[in-house]
C-alpha cells in the first residue's frame, strides 16, 4: 500500500513536472502577437535593388514558390525525417501572405523563428541562420518582399506528428539548438573573411543542406559543412572532407557557385542548380566572399591530395577529342574497346563514353569522370538521380542536356555500372549496398510523383 | 550475337553490343519510326519503348537491350490497322513535316499506359524532353487528349463491341 | 503577277546584275510579250500533259515541280486536280519535283506553290477536262453541254459512256495551254475548299517508308563527311590508314578539304567519321564578327544602297512629334529536326541518280553537274521528302556530298547523313540584319513623314552556280562563293516587306545591300519579311502610343486595303480586342500585321503575354490569328501553316540566335541553341480564315512569322511598359528592362 502511494505520489509528481514543464515551456516559449498594419507602400527603389540581391543570395523563392506557383506565395512542400513542412505565402498579400507584417515582425521571424501572430516557426525556414542576418539587410528584404507582386494563396497544413505539430514543442528546440544572432565578427579574420562567412552562415545558409543534423534535426555544430541529405541529393561536404578529384579552390568556388558550372568540377545539379542561377544576379564581391569563406572552411588540401589534384587537373586541362570540335563530325567520340567478359565496362563504354569522352568542355560536354565528385563521394545517390534522370533541358535558355537512363538500365545493370564508374573514375573504396541505394532512389521517385500530385 | 525481342518477335542481331539501338532498328531491322534527330538525347526524335518506359535510342547501345521488350511506333499499330494513338494523330491531323512524330506517339504511349486522364500539364511535362520545330505542338496535345478520350470510351465498353482493345 | 519578272527568275535572283528598285506596275507593262500570259507556271511549261497524264486504265498522274515539305501541297494540288476533273479526291496521284518526270518551277519557296503550281495545275485540269468532254461530245454525237462527269467517266443522258483512259488514249493530250481556263465555281466545289487529310500523314504515324532518311537501295552503302572545324580552314595533315582498317570501312574519299568516309554499315560509317576526324589537322584562320557587338559589326560593312521607295508629300517640311528607334536580329538557324542527308548511285551508263529534300530540283542538279564537270542530262535529282526545312538549310549539299561519293563508288547508292553539330555549324543562317526607323506624326495623330532603313546580305545564296554548294568550295579545285545579289522588288531579300502596306504621304526606304557575309547565309522562312515587320510592326506600336491610340484603330487608320482591314478586324474581333487590356498582373496584349511581300497573303495576329516579373520569363496564354489567302484549297492544311508559323516566329522571337565566338560557330546543338518546348506552348493558338471564294490563290507559308513575332513584342512592351528591340526578347533582356 505504501508502496503504491509513493508511486502513485511519484507518478503524481512526475506528471506534475511534465506537465509544469510544458506549460514552463510553453510559458518560456511564450511570444507576444504584434499587431498588423496596413500593407505599406513607398519603399525607397535603392534599397529594394538591395533587398533584391539579399533575397539572391537567401535563395527565398526556391523555397517559397511552389512548382507552377506564383513566385514567393508559398506551398512548397519540404519533406523532413519528422513529415512535410509547407514553405508560406510571403507576398505581401494581406490576407494569406505577409501584407500585415510590420518590419518589426519580419526582422523577429528572421531573427527569432517566431511570425507575427506570435508562433513560433518550424526550422524547416532555417532562422538559425538567417538569426545572423543584420536589421540593415533585413529592412532591405523586407522592402523588397513588400514590393513583390500580392497573390492570394494559403499553403496547405503542415503535416507533422503530435506532438510536433504543437509550436510551442519548438521553443525546447530553439532553447537547445538557436544561438540569436545577429553576426558578430570575428577578430581573428579580416573584413572580407568576415563578410563572407556573415553571408555563407547568414542567408546563404550553405550549413542547411551541407552540414550533418541530429537527431532533432539540428545542424551539428561542430561538423560544420561535413555533407547533409537534401531534397533525395546528398550535398556533398563542402568542408575538409570534400570529395572533389581536383580540390576546391576560391575562384573555382567563385565561378561555380555565379556560372553554375567550373570546368574541373562539372555542372550545378539538383538544389544547386537555382542556387548558382540566384548566384548569377548577385553582385561578384559578395559571391567571392562566400567562396572564400567555404574555401577557408575546406582549408588547403594535404600534399598527397593537392599532388593527385594537380596531375588531374593537367591530364584534363586540354581536352582533345571531336567534342573539342563539334561541327567537323560531331561532339561525340569513338568509345573504346571493351575486355571481353567486363560488363561494367562494356556498359560505360556503350552509354557514357561517347560524351564523356569527347573532351567537348563544360558546361555543355559530358564531364571527363575523372573529375566527378558523385563519383568520388561517400554516397552513390546522386550519381544514381544524375544518371536515372539525367539533366533535363532548361527551358528557353542554354544548358546542358542529359539524356535520362533510368528505362535503359535494368537495376542489376545500373549497379554494374555504377560499381565501375567508382572503381574505374575514383581511387576511393568500393561502395557497399549499391542495390539498397538503387531502390531507395526509385522509392523516393514513386514518393515525390505522389507528393507532386497532390 | 544479341537477341532482341522487338515489337514482340526475337531477332537475332550482328551489330557491335555498343552500336546504338536506333541504327539497329533502322539498319538491321528496317524499322522506319524512331528517328535520327541529333544522336545526343535532346530532342527524343529517336524514343523508343524498353520494358513499357521511354528511351532514347540513339544513346543507349544495344547491348542494354537485350532480353527486354523493345516496342517501336511499328508495334502501336499499322497504315491500315493503326493503334488508337495513330487514329487520333490522323484525325487530328497532327504533323507537319511529321518528322518528331513518332517520337511524340511513343512518349504520349508511355504516359497513357500510366493514365488515361492526363492533365494538360501532366501531357506538357511528358513531352518536355520532345522538340518540334514546325510548330505543331497544338495539334499534338489534342492528339493526345483525343486518344486518351477513345481509350477510355474504349476501356469502359463491353468487350466484343469495342473495335478493337486499346494498345496498351 | 508583274508580267516582265517569270516567276523561276524571280526565285533565282534574275542572272545579270540587278538594280533593286520599285517598278511602278506602267512601266512593267510595257515589258510584256505580246501574247497574254498563261496562267501559273503553264507560262514556263506550257503544254498539259506536262501536267497531268491519264493512261489507257484511266489512271491520273499530276505532276508538279514543286515539293511537299511537310505543308501539305501534294495533298493540295491533288485537290484542286480532282476538283477540275471531276474526279474523287482519292483518283489522282500526285508526282513531285523530279528532273525526269516533272515541270521546272524552280524551288518550293517564296509561298508561290499555290500561285504558281496550283494555279497551273488547276488550269491545266480545267481545260483538259473541256478536252475531254470535248472528244465525248463527238464520239458520242451530242453537245458537250448535256454530258456530266461521274468517276473518270464522260456520261450522256442516255447512259451512254466514255471512260477517260479510252478517251485520253486516242487523243494527244501534248497540246499547249489557253490563256483562259473554263474554271470549276467555288460554289460548287466537292474537294477544294474541304479540309481533307494529307495523303503522307498515315505512313509518318505508322513507321511507313516516308522520308529520304528511310529510303533503302540494295547494296546502299552509308557515308559520313568530315567537315571542317570552321569556315576557311583547310586539311593540314591527315593519316587516313587506321580509318581504312576498321571493319566495314569501302573508302575514304579526299579531295582538297572535302574528306569523307563510306562504309557498308551505318554505325560502322559513324565510328570511322569519328576517327578520321581525330586523324585531321587543320589550319584555321577564320575571323568572325564580336558577337556581343553583331549590329556594330553589320553597320561597319561595306554596303550598296538600294532606294526601294522615294515618295515626296504634298508639304515639304512636316511639324509634329518625330520618333525614331532601330531594331536588330541575330543570325536565326533553320534547325530542321531531321539533320539533311541525301542518297545517289552512279550508274555504268553514265546517269548518276541523287535522291534529295532540297527544295529546288532542278537548280541543285544544274550545280551538282558543274560542280563535276558533267552535262545535266547525266543527273537526275528526285524529290523525297526530308524534315521541315523552312528554307535553304543543308539539303543541296547533302545532295552534292551523296553525288562526289556516289561518283567515286560507281554502281553503289551511298547515303550521307548529316550530324546534327554538322547541319547546326554548316547551314546558312537567316541573316542578321539592322533596321532603322524614323517617322513623323502630325497634329492628327497620322504618320506623316515615314524613313526606314534595312541592312542586311542577301537573302539567298540557293544554288545557283556550283560554288553555292559546299563540297564544290572545299575541293582542291574549289569553286568560287558566287557573288551575292540582292533579290529584286518588288519580292525582295533583305528588303521584303520593307516598304509598308500602310498609306503614308511621304515615306522613304532604303535596302543598305551588304555584300560581305561573314556568316554563311541564305533563305530562311519569309526571308527579310520577320524582321521587317517585327521593325515596322513594333515601331507602328511605338507611334500609336506616342499619338495616344489605340494599335489597331492605328493600324486601320493608315490603310485602305479592303482585304487589309479585314484581316484586321478579324484578328481583333477573335481576340476580343476591343474588351480592353489584360487585368491579370505581368499580362499584356500585342497586335501586329503584315501582307507577305505585298502580294501574297494577309496576316493578323493577336496575342496575350503573360511576363513574370521576378525571372523575365515570357509566357503566351493566347495567340489569335486572322488570314486571308484567296481561294483556300485546304482549309486545314492553311491553319497547320499558321499554326506552325506563329509558334515557329515565338521560338525565333523569345530565344534564338546563332552563337559563334571570334573563330568558330558555337551554337552547335539543342544544348546550345534552346529552341521552343513544350512547356512554354500558349494555352490556345486560334485561326481565323477569312474566305475569298473565287480569288487567285496566295501563298500563305511564310506570312505569319513577322506578324507574329511583332504582335509578341508589342504584347510584352504593353506588358512591361518598357520596349525591347533587339531579338531575342529573352526572359534575361526583359528582367534588365523592367528591374526590380
Amino acid at each position: 500500500m505504501r508502496l503504491l502511494k509513493a508511486g502513485g505520489i511519484a507518478l503524481g509528481v512526475g506528471l506534475l513536472l511534465i506537465v509544469a514543464g510544458a506549460a514552463g515551456l510553453a510559458a518560456y516559449g511564450w511570444r507576444p502577437a504584434i499587431d498588423p498594419v496596413d500593407p505599406p507602400t513607398g519603399f525607397d527603389p535603392a534599397m529594394v535593388e538591395t533587398g533584391a540581391e539579399l533575397a539572391a543570395i537567401g535563395n527565398c523563392g526556391t523555397c517559397h514558390t511552389a512548382p507552377g506557383g506564383k513566385p514567393f506565395a508559398g506551398g512548397l512542400a519540404l519533406p523532413t525525417p519528422f513529415g512535410t513542412v509547407y514553405s508560406t505565402n510571403i507576398t505581401p498579400d494581406p490576407d494569406t501572405g505577409i501584407g500585415r507584417w510590420p518590419e518589426a515582425a519580419f526582422g523577429r521571424a528572421m531573427r527569432e523563428g517566431v511570425d507575427r501572430a506570435g508562433r513560433h516557426l518550424y526550422p524547416a525556414f532555417p532562422y538559425d541562420h538567417f538569426t545572423l542576418v543584420s536589421d540593415a539587410d533585413n529592412q532591405a528584404l523586407y522592402a523588397f518582399l513588400m514590393t513583390r507582386q500580392p497573390v492570394a494563396a494559403k499553403a496547405p497544413a503542415n503535416d507533422l506528428p503530435f506532438p510536433l505539430n504543437q509550436r510551442f514543442v519548438l521553443a525546447g528546440w530553439k532553447l537547445l539548438f538557436l544561438q540569436p544572432g545577429p553576426y558578430k565578427p570575428d577578430p581573428a579574420h579580416d573584413a572580407a573573411w568576415n563578410r563572407g562567412a556573415y553571408l555563407a552562415e547568414g542567408l546563404a545558409h550553405c550549413g542547411a543542406c551541407h552540414t550533418p543534423r541530429n537527431l532533432f534535426g539540428a545542424e551539428e555544430k561542430d561538423r560544420r559543412f561535413a555533407g547533409g541529405d537534401a531534397e533525395g541529393w546528398h550535398a556533398v561536404p563542402i568542408g575538409s572532407l570534400s570529395p572533389a578529384p581536383v580540390p576546391w579552390t576560391a575562384d573555382s568556388l567563385f565561378h561555380y557557385l555565379r556560372d553554375g558550372w567550373h570546368g574541373q568540377h562539372g555542372t550545378a545539379q539538383g538544389p544547386m542548380g537555382p542556387v548558382a542561377d540566384s548566384l548569377a544576379a548577385v553582385p561578384e564581391d559578395d559571391v567571392r566572399a562566400i567562396a572564400a569563406y567555404v574555401a577557408s572552411v575546406m582549408g588547403l588540401p594535404d600534399a598527397e591530395a593537392r599532388k593527385r589534384g594537380d596531375a588531374l587537373a593537367a591530364a584534363t586541362a586540354d581536352p582533345a577529342g571531336p567534342g573539342t570540335r563539334p561541327q567537323s563530325a560531331g561532339s561525340q567520340t569513338v568509345a573504346a574497346a571493351v575486355p571481353a567478359q567486363d560488363p561494367g565496362a562494356a556498359i560505360y563504354a556503350g552509354t557514357c563514353a561517347a560524351c564523356h569522352e569527347s573532351g567537348r568542355p563544360s558546361p555543355f560536354g559530358g564531364l571527363d569522370l575523372r573529375l566527378s565528385s558523385a563519383i568520388a563521394g561517400d554516397s552513390p545517390a546522386n550519381l544514381i538521380r544524375i544518371i536515372r534522370h539525367g539533366v533535363p533541358a532548361a527551358s528557353g535558355a542554354r544548358g546542358p542536356i542529359m539524356p535520362a537512363f533510368a528505362a535503359a538500365l535494368s537495376d542489376r545493370q545500373l549497379e554494374t555500372l555504377l560499381a565501375y564508374l567508382r572503381g574505374r573514375f575514383s581511387d576511393r573504396p568500393a561502395w557497399t549496398g549499391l542495390g539498397d541505394a538503387v531502390r531507395a532512389a526509385r522509392d523516393g521517385e514513386v514518393a515525390a510523383a505522389a507528393a507532386a500530385s497532390h | 550475337m544479341i537477341e532482341l525481342k522487338v515489337n514482340g518477335r526475337t531477332q537475332s542481331i550482328a551489330a557491335d553490343p555498343d552500336t546504338p539501338l536506333l541504327y539497329v532498328l533502322r539498319g538491321e531491322l528496317q524499322l522506319n519510326a524512331a528517328k535520327y534527330g541529333c544522336g545526343l538525347g535532346q530532342c527524343g526524335s529517336c524514343a523508343v519503348l524498353i520494358g513499357g518506359e521511354v528511351v532514347f535510342s540513339c544513346v543507349v547501345p544495344v547491348l542494354l537491350a537485350e532480353n527486354k521488350e523493345v516496342t517501336t511506333l511499328e508495334g502501336l499499330g499499322t497504315e491500315d490497322e493503326p493503334g488508337p494513338l495513330q487514329r487520333a494523330f490522323i484525325a487530328e491531323q497532327a504533323a507537319q513535316c511529321g518528322y518528331c512524330i513518332p517520337g511524340m506517339m511513343i512518349r504520349a504511349h508511355a504516359l497513357l499506359r500510366k493514365t488515361l486522364t492526363p492533365s494538360d500539364a501532366e501531357i506538357r511535362r511528358a513531352l518536355q524532353p520532345h522538340l518540334c520545330r514546325c510548330g505543331t505542338h497544338m495539334r499534338i496535345l489534342r492528339a493526345i487528349r483525343r486518344a486518351a478520350q477513345e481509350m477510355r470510351s474504349a476501356a469502359v465498353e463491353p468487350r466484343g463491341t469495342a473495335a478493337r482493345e486499346p494498345v496498351l | 503577277m508583274s508580267a516582265g519578272l517569270s516567276r523561276r527568275s524571280v526565285l533565282q535572283g534574275a542572272g545579270g546584275l540587278v538594280v533593286s528598285f520599285a517598278l511602278a506596275p506602267a512601266a512593267l507593262a510595257q515589258k510584256a510579250a505580246p501574247q497574254p500570259a498563261l496562267p501559273g507556271s503553264l507560262e514556263d511549261a506550257p503544254f498539259l500533259d506536262s501536267w497531268i497524264r491519264i493512261d489507257p486504265k484511266g489512271a491520273v498522274t499530276v505532276f508538279t515541280g514543286k515539293a511537299e515539305l511537310g505543308q501539305g501541297i501534294a495533298t493540295a494540288l491533288q485537290q484542286i486536280a480532282a476538283e477540275e476533273l471531276g474526279l474523287s479526291f482519292a483518283t489522282p496521284t500526285v508526282v513531285t519535283a523530279d528532273t525526269g518526270r516533272t515541270p521546272n518551277e524552280g524551288y518550293t519557296a517564296g509561298s508561290h506553290s499555290m500561285q504558281d503550281s496550283g494555279t497551273a495545275i488547276r488550269n491545266a485540269a480545267a481545260q483538259m477536262r473541256e478536252i475531254l468532254l470535248a472528244e465525248a461530245a463527238r464520239q458520242i454525237g451530242i453537245p458537250a453541254g448535256q454530258l456530266r462527269l461521274e468517276a473518270g467517266q464522260v456520261v450522256a443522258p442516255d447512259g451512254n459512256r466514255r471512260s477517260y483512259g479510252a478517251l485520253a488514249a486516242g487523243l494527244s493530250l501534248h497540246v499547249q495551254a489557253q490563256p483562259e481556263s473554263k474554271l470549276t465555281d467555288p460554289a460548287a466545289f466537292r474537294v477544294m475548299g474541304q479540309p481533307l487529310p494529307r495523303i503522307d500523314i498515315p505512313a509518318k504515324v505508322t513507321g511507313g517508308e516516308a522520308y529520304v532518311q528511310d529510303l533503302r537501295l540494295p547494296g546502299m552503302l552509308h557515308g559520313r563527311i568530315v567537315r571542317p572545324p570552321s569556315y576557311g580552314a583547310r586539311l593540314a595533315a591527315l593519316d587516313i590508314d587506321a580509318v581504312e582498317a576498321l571493319p566495314g570501312v569501302v573508302k575514304v574519299v579526299r579531295d582538297g578539304n572535302f574528306l569523307a568516309v563510306v562504309a557498308e554499315q551505318e554505325f560502322q560509317a559513324i565510328r570511322a567519321m569519328r576517327l578520321l576526324a581525330a586523324a585531321a589537322q587543320w589550319q584555321e584562320d577564320a575571323t568572325l564578327p564580336d558577337q556581343v557587338r553583331l549590329p556594330e559589326a553589320l553597320l561597319a560593312l561595306p554596303a550598296k544602297d538600294f532606294p526601294i521607295l522615294e515618295r515626296y508629300g504634298a508639304t515639304p517640311s512636316t511639324p509634329g512629334r518625330t520618333l525614331e528607334a532601330r531594331y536588330t536580329r541575330p543570325y536565326l538557324l533553320h534547325g530542321s529536326i531531321g539533320p539533311s542527308c541525301a542518297v545517289a548511285q552512279q550508274e555504268a551508263d553514265g546517269l548518276l541518280t541523287v535522291w534529295t529534300h532540297t527544295q529546288g530540283v532542278y537548280p541543285d542538279r544544274k550545280a551538282i553537274a558543274e560542280m563535276l564537270g558533267r552535262p545535266i542530262e547525266q543527273l537526275r535529282c528526285i524529290h523525297v521528302q526530308g524534315s521541315g526545312c523552312y528554307g535553304h538549310n543543308g539539303a543541296d549539299d547533302a545532295a552534292a556530298d551523296a553525288a562526289l561519293l556516289a561518283a567515286a563508288l560507281p554502281g553503289r547508292p551511298v547515303r550521307v547523313q548529316w550530324m546534327r553539330e554538322q547541319e547546326h555549324a554548316w547551314e546558312p543562317y537567316g541573316p542578321a540584319m539592322v533596321a532603322e526607323a524614323r517617322a513623323t506624326l502630325d497634329e492628327a495623330g497620322r504618320i506623316a513623314d515615314w524613313n526606314y532603313g534595312v541592312w542586311s546580305n542577301t537573302h539567298s545564296m540557293r544554288p545557283g552556280p556550283a560554288g553555292s554548294l559546299l563540297a564544290a568550295r572545299h575541293l582542291a579545285k574549289p569553286f568560287p562563293v558566287p557573288a551575292p545579289r540582292p533579290l529584286p522588288q518588288p519580292e525582295g531579300g533583305g528588303d521584303r516587306n520593307a516598304i509598308p502596306l500602310y498609306t503614308l504621304p511621304s515615306a522613304r526606304v532604303v535596302h543598305h545591300f551588304l555584300p560581305d557575309m561573314p556568316l554563311r547565309i541564305s533563305a530562311l522562312r519569309s526571308l527579310g519579311a520577320q524582321m521587317n515587320v517585327f521593325a515596322i510592326e513594333s515601331f507602328m506600336d511605338e507611334l500609336a502610343l506616342a499619338a495616344g491610340a489605340d494599335p489597331v484603330e492605328f493600324r486601320l487608320k493608315h490603310l485602305d486595303d479592303p482585304r487589309a482591314r479585314d484581316v484586321i478586324a478579324a484578328a481583333a474581333e477573335a481576340f476580343g480586342w476591343s474588351q480592353g487590356k489584360p487585368t491579370a498582373p505581368g499580362h499584356g496584349r500585342g497586335f501586329a500585321f503584315a501582307r507577305y511581300k505585298n502580294l501574297a497573303a494577309y496576316c493578323a495576329v493577336a496575342v496575350e503575354v503573360a511576363v513574370e516579373r521576378e525571372t523575365g520569363q515570357v509566357r503566351v496564354p493566347r495567340i489569335v490569328a486572322a488570314v486571308d489567302t484567296g481561294q483556300v484549297v485546304n482549309p486545314d492544311g492553311v491553319r497547320n501553316q499558321i499554326e506552325g508559323a506563329v509558334l515557329q516566329s515565338m521560338s525565333w522571337t523569345l530565344y534564338e540566335s546563332v552563337g559563334f565566338d571570334r573563330s568558330r560557330i558555337t551554337s552547335v546543338d539543342w544544348s546550345t541553341y534552346p529552341i521552343l518546348r513544350f512547356d512554354a506552348v500558349p494555352d490556345s493558338v486560334e485561326v481565323r480564315i477569312v474566305d475569298r471564294p473565287g480569288a487567285p490563290f496566295l501563298g500563305c507559308g511564310e506570312t505569319g512569322q513577322g506578324p507574329a513575332g511583332a504582335a509578341l513584342a508589342n504584347g510584352i512592351a504593353d506588358a512591361t511598359g518598357r520596349r525591347l528591340r533587339d531579338l531575342p526578347l529573352t526572359a534575361a533582356k526583359v528582367k534588365a528592362a523592367i528591374g526590380v
